[in-house]
């Protein structure tokens, strides 16, 4: 697959609440507002998976949310990338140990999909600066994809 | 072998009409989105945005649902498509001065407003296909409203058609009362009295509350909304599927703007810049001049019809929705259009 630049230049999110704490999420919504405006960069939120390029995941994945995010995953038409963020879907942060835990959600999902592209952005809560640097590493990731199919 | 002849030069040119408002609809688009922007003191995003997102969709994968109807599911789209873009053979664009100066829509002459009502019917028309077939339930909702939606705005949008037409038949003046090339030639503002004035006024009003929902914009979104249903019609949509709505609707965005443009406003100001630099424009020159005040006026009626509204409102539900196209824009509408008779009296 042989990816254009436009890639880098439009970027659709479809946010995915696997089982957060609401704290990540309330950033996400920093990052949209005029002070951020991640639209300059043309990151645009969007309503369903299937528009999406970036799955941008908040939280562990709990028992309840696994097959969902799975599934979710799988809607979402390639190239993809995943974005971690927030210390949960690294590490499971606070909820490390915890019973009722599937992830940390890259290990989950490289159990989906081997070859997925996952993006760390950690913090607790993660900041909007960081979400944005998350996006560009996310764009270096897309570009090693375009180097491959030379 | 003379028919064959002009046959060609009108496929020509359709085609080159078709190429070149697709990118002048995508910077259109560019423009409400910087707009928008700008309104909410953001940065926003380059005007090229809608070129990225069109090269990128046509780079995704393209799902096929596994419940969907696949003939209608991967044809909606492409319909949408060639439908917004028939409609620019028969929709004035750019300086259309009426059949004496020749310049006017493509087929004029084969078609006139009635069916123009009816081609703008086709890429919703489309979408709700494209909808129903998706086989999910988010889509078959949004495919629903839509069609709501159409038989809400259909009665208003008629009135004002109609009521324009028959106005300008009661002129007298020998011109086909349905055809756009002879609306735009005699424009009605100068023609009528003072009710006739405040009754196109009405019109023009109901025709412009219109645009928005024609176009499924905030805030008549419902079949497509996002937060709430997850896109609708759109829901099951990816990769070149998307990207044609995509450019469906950016074709119809100029199209209807332009009707709007035809219909209540189709002057040119070569005139008067002729007059103010002293030498009378003429040819390309006058040509190459209004076909930018053309672009500075669709931009405008875009502006203040679906930008500003959609910027400052929220979304209205459809019942609420097809009242108001239903009950106050059509009472409207009527009276506008007995205003236009008692004018003729």
């Amino acid at each position: 697959m042989k990816l254009n630049k436009a890639f880098d230049k439009s970027l659709w999110v479809f946010h995915v609440n696997a089982a957060s704490c609401n704290g990540c999420d309330i950033e996400i919504v920093a990052a949209l507002t005029p002070r951020y405006d991640v639209e300059r960069f043309g990151i645009k939120l969007v309503g369903t998976p299937r528009h999406a390029d970036v799955l941008l995941v908040t939280g562990p994945v709990n028992r309840q949310m696994a097959d969902r995010v799975r599934r979710i995953y799988e809607q979402t038409p390639g190239p993809k990338a995943v974005l971690l963020c927030g210390n949960c879907g690294a590490t499971s942060g606070v909820y490390y140990d915890s019973y009722c835990i599937e992830g940390p959600f890259d290990e989950f999902i490289k159990k989906v999909d081997p070859n997925a592209i996952i993006v760390y952005v950690p913090g607790c809560p993660v900041r909007p600066e960081a979400i944005t640097m998350g996006v560009v590493e996310a764009w270096k990731q897309l570009e090693v994809l375009r180097g491959e199919a030379k | 072998m003379n028919e064959f002849l002009e046959a060609m030069i009108r496929l020509g040119a359709g085609a080159f009409v078709m190429v070149a408002v697709l990118i002048v609809s995508l910077v259109l688009k560019g423009f409400d989105r910087r707009f928008a922007a700008w309104l909410q003191a953001r940065v926003g995003p380059p005007l090229m945005q809608p070129f990225y997102d069109i090269a990128k969709l046509w780079q995704k994968e393209n799902i096929l649902p596994e419940r969907a109807v696949s003939w209608s599911f991967m044809g909606a789209p492409f319909l949408a498509l060639v439908g917004s873009l028939v409609l620019l053979l028969f929709v004035p664009l750019g300086p259309v001065t009426g059949k004496v100066e020749g310049w006017m829509p493509l087929l004029e002459g084969y078609g006139d407003l009635i069916l123009v009502v009816y081609l703008l019917a086709v890429p919703s028309l489309m979408m709700a296909i494209g909808g129903f077939s998706s086989g999910s339930p988010l889509a078959t909702v949004g495919a629903q409203r839509e069609l709501v939606m159409m038989m809400s705005y259909e009665l208003p949008l008629s009135v004002v058609v109609l009521s324009l037409g028959w106005r300008l038949s009661k002129l007298d003046l020998g011109l086909d009362a349905l055809s756009i090339a002879d609306i735009t030639s005699k424009p009605l503002w100068g023609e009528v009295g003072l009710l006739g004035v405040i009754g196109l006024l009405m019109l023009a009003v109901v025709f412009f509350l219109i645009i928005p929902s024609e176009l499924s914009k905030i805030p008549f979104d419902a079949p497509e909304a996002e937060t709430e249903i997850g896109g609708g019609i759109l829901a099951e949509y990816s990769g070149n599927n998307l990207a044609m709505f995509y450019l469906s609707d950016a074709v119809k965005t100029v199209a209807f703007t332009s009707l709007a443009v035809a219909l209540f406003f189709p002057y040119g100001i070569s005139g008067n810049i002729g007059e103010l630099i002293g030498t009378p424009l003429s040819g390309w020159a006058a040509f190459g001049v209004d076909l930018v005040f053309w672009f500075i006026k669709i931009e405008l009626v875009y502006f203040f019809a679906v930008t500003v509204i959609r910027v400052g409102a929220a979304r209205l539900r459809i019942d609420r929705l097809s009242w108001l196209y239903l009950v106050p824009l059509s009472v409207l509408s009527v009276v506008g259009a007995v205003m236009l008779y008692l004018d003729t009296l």
